[in-house]
């Protein structure tokens, strides 16, 4: 799975993300940014295009395996 | 002590403990990584979970679009860090300079970053709060917890609260079909923060999308059935509202008891620091090895008359985790302040709603752009003669040009033309912000008094 | 005395690289000569003006058009009402939100996206055509019908009728940015006609499709009746006349553009035909680099607005160079090389604020794929001609053919 993020601070609502990746970024609205924080492993392609065609750089995707990182309660 | 060479070891070898496994803790904790911190990390959070999204609480995941355990924060990189997730800090040490755990762990640091943000503040009636289907919004359990009962199709949904996470809440509730009354203290939904001109509009919005808005109301109390199940609550105004879901959306609560008795400059108005998030301990002594950063920092801001401003922003957590981390690192005179503009966002019912700067320090607002009535425009708000914040209702793209304003400190009513100017964009007017001594909803951003040492009170949260 | 700059930056001599004139031009970033336009040309006063509501895009805000050889002529005037490009808000937004609602979301997400396989079927179509390997014009082509068969099919458009609106539409676009040498008197007629001609043309069609509605974007906005109402016949007019032009003149220039520098930069070129994936940074490196919109003309101010201690009068008529603040050294490192790795390319190339570019989804895609598949199949290509020659366009810079051979089409 890929993580996502928008800084919506930065968004102008361009809609570039929901034009080239609809199944993970559609628009509500005029403005309003609606983006599935999860997204399938097939849609890497998808999002690698939309995260570069951001006018104002707003997406975040993983960039690191998360999970290859020890994370628990434990120590 | 900090003497030659002391950063260079810190660095190499130093300890860092940040206690709060967030979004302010998770980008600080990428920066310590990419500024070259090679020594131990170690983050502590109460939650079980690593690092995740809220925004998506309130919007996506009650609409049903995503859940609420597939939030988590997408990672800028790795950050090799030791987790303690699922414990809380119940206590800190500063002379020992040790944390201590839920689980009677003591973890020692060099440096500790402080960044346990805020709570849902919860319904105050115990009792009535342990009720089946009375809710707080803040968590992703609570999301979680929230988006199943609402998936069931109850009558209706109560929500106390109009400040941004209520009416993001009841627009996301509408756009499920769900019959819902929004109770709000205040004249407006939003008041407190954008003040009754624009709540204005805001109310119409939630009017028009048929929410039940019931404003200048309070609930007085919750109601359960036979089977401890909420079933009614209350108002102020004599009149009762059957529901089989309450959410309580009345601010937050900024988690520093655990700090209590430590020593730090910490209480109910969150953790004074200075303009570069290091803590100050109760004397009003800066600390060099404490920092706080997001929801629970209260950092005074040269561009508001260096008033201590407590943010509860997505974009304020992230910047000061940034400030924070390159500070903990670096010697006094390369230390940056946390200068950024405030900025917020929220969407309901539609309408996409940006802020820049402070609009609730305002005492006039002038929609310079497009019209209140159509829910498209832009709003300045001005303070003492100069331009202190401003909102966008669907027009984001002009927001940038009202940011420089504040940042120059450009006077105010702004005496310039511009396009989509309106008949009701010719002459400021009275922003409408309630009076603070009359409790509404929290609002986002609290000012609590000029210096660490001033315990006045110059704003009241609600409860 | 040395030509002024606003002279160097039309003149066709430097047509191939005017970078060197951008260059001279950001010394000053508010440059004036005469009674010409303010000329601004440094990377944040560009992008701060492009988000300033003080400056305006409605020619009837023009103090005065002399001086502006790019404003003179004001070719839309009299046949068609202004375009949403030629409006401001409240009007702009209302016709820029109706003209979506056919082409984007959120009514209609899927346009594009639905696109790429049709995009890529065209492509291949046309590499497979080439014919000759030895001398191949990548304009003629490939880069030319491309994006007009594109535009054709999704307006609505015959393709068969290219022929005709072809001419008119290179007539408006000239006019926009005129020949110093021509008549201005006769530029502004023919410019006249070719709108006159079709406009009725494009009328003709809108009638055919409110009686007989396909999936097309014409069809759509003829027959749609959205939140704001259905368009008027002339606001339909002007938006598929801008929609037609837009599409036909700019795409060309960057997928010409781009192939011109992947083979001035082999490197890069080999990595996109190893990794069709490169395309992404690649298209985005290319808008910074080589923009297909030199610069933005037609703004002018509402009121007296100071830039860098430059106070521009009200009324005056502006230009911002968006190629120019792409290459601005204040705001990217080393600008003048192409290099699709930066980890930062947030350029001005479509435009910001809300006149950014309408098409660019659809753009961005065009170009990623034409750029990866001529990667992919041309063998070993090379430029003929270096520099090739150019358009007379400033404004929609770019080469009128650009000659290359390759070793073969690979399947």
């Amino acid at each position: 799975m890929v993580r996502i993020a928008v800084d919506l601070n930065r968004c102008q609502g361009y809609a570039q993300c929901a034009f080239l990746a609809p199944e993970v970024f559609t628009l509500h609205g005029e403005e309003v940014l609606l983006y599935a924080p999860e997204a399938d492993e097939a849609q890497r392609e998808k999002l690698a295009q939309a995260t570069a065609a951001c006018p104002v750089q707003a997406i975040l995707v993983d960039v690191v395996d998360a999970p290859s990182e020890a994370v628990s309660g434990d120590r | 002590m900090i003497g030659d060479g002391f950063l260079e070891r810190f660095r190499r070898e130093g300890r860092i403990v940040v206690v709060g496994a967030s979004l302010a803790g998770l980008r600080a904790a990428e920066t310590l990584r990419d500024k070259g911190f090679a020594g131990s990390l170690t983050m502590i959070g109460d939650e079980p979970h690593e690092p995740y999204d809220r925004p998506p609480l309130s919007k996506q995941v009650l609409l049903g679009r995503a859940t609420a355990d597939r939030t988590a924060l997408p990672r800028r990189r790795s950050v090799d860090a030791t987790w303690r997730l699922g414990v809380p800090a119940t206590g800190l040490d500063m002379a020992a300079r040790r944390v201590r755990l839920g689980d009677g762990d003591e973890v020692p640091y060099d440096r500790l970053l402080i960044a346990t943000g805020v709570r849902a503040r919860p319904w105050p009636r115990e009792e009535e709060a342990e009720l089946d289907g009375v809710f707080v919004l803040r968590t992703r359990d609570d999301g979680a917890a929230l988006a199943r009962r609402l998936a069931e199709g109850p009558k209706r949904v109560l929500v106390i609260g109009a400040g941004f996470t209520g009416s993001e809440i009841a627009s996301a509730c509408r756009e499920r079909g769900l019959a819902v009354t929004v109770a709000e203290r205040g004249a407006a939904p939003l008041v407190g923060a954008l003040g009754g001109v624009v709540g204005a509009v805001a109310a119409e919005l939630q009017r028009e999308h048929g929410v039940d808005l019931r404003c200048g109301v309070m609930v007085t109390a919750l109601e359960g059935d036979a089977s401890g199940r909420v079933r009614a609550a209350h108002l102020s105004d004599g009149s009762t509202v059957e529901a089989e879901v309450v959410i309580v959306s009345l601010g937050a609560t900024r988690n520093t008891e655990w700090l209590a008795g430590s020593g730090l400059g910490a209480g109910p108005r969150g953790i004074a620091c200075d303009a570069g998030c290091r803590a100050f301990d109760f004397r009003g002594i800066v600390t060099d090895d404490i920092y706080a950063a997001g929801d629970v920092a209260r950092c005074p801001h040269p561009l508001f008359g260096y008033q201590f401003l407590s943010l509860e922003h997505w974009g304020n957590a992230v910047s000061q985790a940034g400030i924070a981390a390159h500070n903990m690192l670096s010697e006094s005179t390369d230390r940056l302040p946390h200068m950024e503009v405030p900025a917020f966002w929220s969407s309901q019912f539609g309408v996409n709603i940006k802020s820049v700067g402070v609009p609730s320090l305002g005492t006039q607002v002038l929609i310079t752009q497009g019209s209140l009535e159509e829910h498209r425009f832009i709003a300045v708000y001005g303070y003492q003669g100069r331009v202190i914040g401003a909102v966008a209702f669907d027009n984001a793209r002009w927001l940038p040009f009202y940011q420089e304003l504040i940042e120059r400190t450009a006077p105010f009513p702004p005496q310039f033309p511009t396009v989509d100017r309106r008949a009701e964009g010719q002459r400021p007017v009275d922003a409408g912000f309630p009076d603070p001594s009359v409790p509404s909803h929290g609002p986002t951003v609290t000012l609590s008094g000029y210096s660490p040492a001033d315990r006045r009170m110059t704003f009241t949260p609600a409860h | 005395m040395t030509p002024s700059l606003l002279h160097q930056i039309l003149d066709f001599a430097n047509r191939a690289d005017p970078y060197p004139i951008y260059e001279e031009l950001r010394k000053t970033p508010v440059h004036h000569e005469g009674d010409g336009p303010y000329v601004v040309s440094t990377y944040y006063e560009v992008r701060s003006l492009l988000h300033d509501p003080r400056i305006s895009s409605d020619a009837r805000n023009l103090a005065s058009t002399t001086g502006d050889p790019l404003t003179e002529t004001a070719p839309e005037e009299g046949v068609l009402p202004p375009s949403f490009l030629r409006l401001d808000p409240p009007e702009h937004d209302r016709l820029r939100r109706m003209t979506n609602r056919s082409f984007g979301p959120p009514h209609c997400p899927h346009r594009v996206d639905g696109m790429r396989g049709e995009l890529h079927g065209i492509v291949s179509g046309l590499i497979g055509d080439i014919g000759d390997t030895g001398r191949i014009d990548l304009v003629d082509q490939f880069a030319y019908p491309f994006p007009v068969t594109v535009i054709c099919r999704l307006l609505g458009v015959p393709r068969e009728d290219e022929a005709r609106f072809h001419v008119w539409a290179d007539t408006i676009a000239a006019s926009l940015d005129p020949d110093p040498d021509a008549d201005p008197t006769e530029r502004g007629r023919s410019a006249h006609d070719a709108r006159m001609q079709l406009g009725m043309y494009l009328a003709g069609l809108i009638e055919e499709r409110r009686r007989k509605p396909g999936d097309d974007m014409l069809s759509e906005l003829a027959t749609a009746k959205g939140p704001d109402g259905t368009m008027a016949t002339m606001e339909l007019l002007s938006t598929a006349a801008l929609l037609l032009i837009a599409g036909h003149e700019t795409t060309v220039n960057l997928v010409t553009n781009g192939m011109l520098t992947l083979l001035r930069n082999p490197d890069v070129l080999e990595r996109l035909r190893a990794d069709p994936r490169l395309a992404v940074p690649v298209v985005e490196e290319l808008l910074r680099f080589e923009p297909p919109v030199q610069l933005v003309p037609q703004r002018t101010t509402l009121t007296d607005v100071e830039v860098r201690g430059v106070t521009i009068p009200k009324g005056a008529s502006l230009w911002l160079v968006l190629a120019s603040g792409n290459r601005d050294p204040q705001r990217f490192e080393n600008p003048d090389r192409f290099d699709p790795d930066r980890k930062d390319i947030q350029h001005l190339g479509f435009g910001s604020g809300i006149h950014s570019c309408f098409g660019a989804p659809l753009a961005r895609l065009e170009a990623r794929l034409a750029l990866s598949e001529l990667a992919r199949r041309l063998e070993n290509p090379r430029l003929l001609e270096d520099p090739p020659p150019y358009r007379q366009n400033a404004v929609l810079r770019g080469p009128r053919h650009l000659h290359i051979a390759c070793d073969g089409i690979r399947p």
